[in-house]
């Protein structure tokens, strides 16, 4: 009954461990990617004519993403077809 | 964070080919290579044809970053898979790693002697300064680091492509694919004929 009990409870570890997800944080260090050396994209000025999304504010990570994302929202015709 | 990725919605792509010019047009890719490609499969089967525009896909957990021996490949904190020519070796092994076929290689020299490799880089530049002139010749256009999206995703003529953080462009597909639903509706039977029960045949006798 112990051995079963605990087949189980190996089992359901086993089984439950391929729920988990791998850390994909990438880690920014010294101006370097993993060795290699880059930049991030919101450390730039945003460019003077911005033709559609938000600007942001350099170096602000936040802001850079928010105009990213309104930007892309752009693809979404049924924003223009549907809710205006 | 963002995780950027691209996402192709088969029923749309008409196979105009429009992001593969766009890419070569806004990169300045050099003849013989490809970093975007449109497949088509059951071409020509009347209802089965399919067609998705493919290029790197900027995996979670990129094979080609696993295999390179030289280790040129860096992950980006917007989850953007970018590579260094100046240690790339041109050894091809990211192209026999990759299930897309994404890194491409120039053959321009003499022998078949391949170059470096060169792939999709979402519109991200590489390691050179942002915006300069070294990172557009050797990577192509920064377009992130001006606020914008990958060329391709943005030029589509039937927004197929959807360009963008995960999770922002599976709410966009997720939302049309509820909106046009499923089965005959998606060919157009219902606009031609109107609605009715899905799969419905034309009644017998009607018009030729």
């Amino acid at each position: 009954m112990r051995r079963a009990a605990l087949g189980a409870a190996l089992g359901a570890a086993i089984f439950l461990a391929g729920c988990g997800e791998d850390q994909q944080v990438t880690v920014y260090k010294q101006g370097k990617y993993q060795g290699k050396p880059d930049t991030q994209s919101w450390t730039n000025d945003p460019p003077a004519d911005q033709l559609r999304g938000s600007t942001w504010t350099r170096g602000d990570k936040g802001s850079w993403e928010a105009a990213i994302n309104q930007r892309a929202m752009g693809q979404n015709e049924d924003i223009r077809i549907y809710k205006q | 964070m963002a995780r950027m990725k691209f996402l192709c919605d088969a029923e749309r792509c008409i196979e105009c080919n429009g992001c593969v010019t766009a890419c070569k047009n806004e990169n300045e890719v050099p003849w013989g290579v490809n970093r975007r490609r449109v497949v088509t499969i059951n071409d020509g089967v009347v209802g089965a044809e399919k067609s998705i525009s493919v290029a790197c896909m900027h995996c979670s957990d990129a094979p080609c970053m696993a295999v390179c021996p030289v280790d040129c490949f860096y992950k980006t904190e917007d989850g953007v898979v970018l590579h260094d020519k100046d240690l790339c070796i041109g050894c091809g092994y990211c192209f026999y790693a990759c299930p897309f076929g994404a890194p491409q290689f120039p053959q321009a020299g003499a022998f078949g002697l391949r170059g470096k490799m060169d792939k999709c880089t979402f519109c991200a530049g590489g390691p050179e300064a942002d915006r300069s002139d070294a990172e557009f010749k050797k990577y192509g256009r920064n377009r992130l680091a001006e606020g914008k999206l990958p060329a391709c995703a943005e030029m589509c003529s039937t927004k197929a492509l959807l360009g963008g953080d995960g999770d922002v462009i599976a709410d966009i597909y997720r939302e049309r694919v509820l909106r046009r639903g499923k089965g005959s509706e998606v060919w157009g039977w219902g606009t031609a004929y109107g609605p009715g029960k899905p799969g419905a045949q034309p009644p017998a006798g009607g018009r030729s």
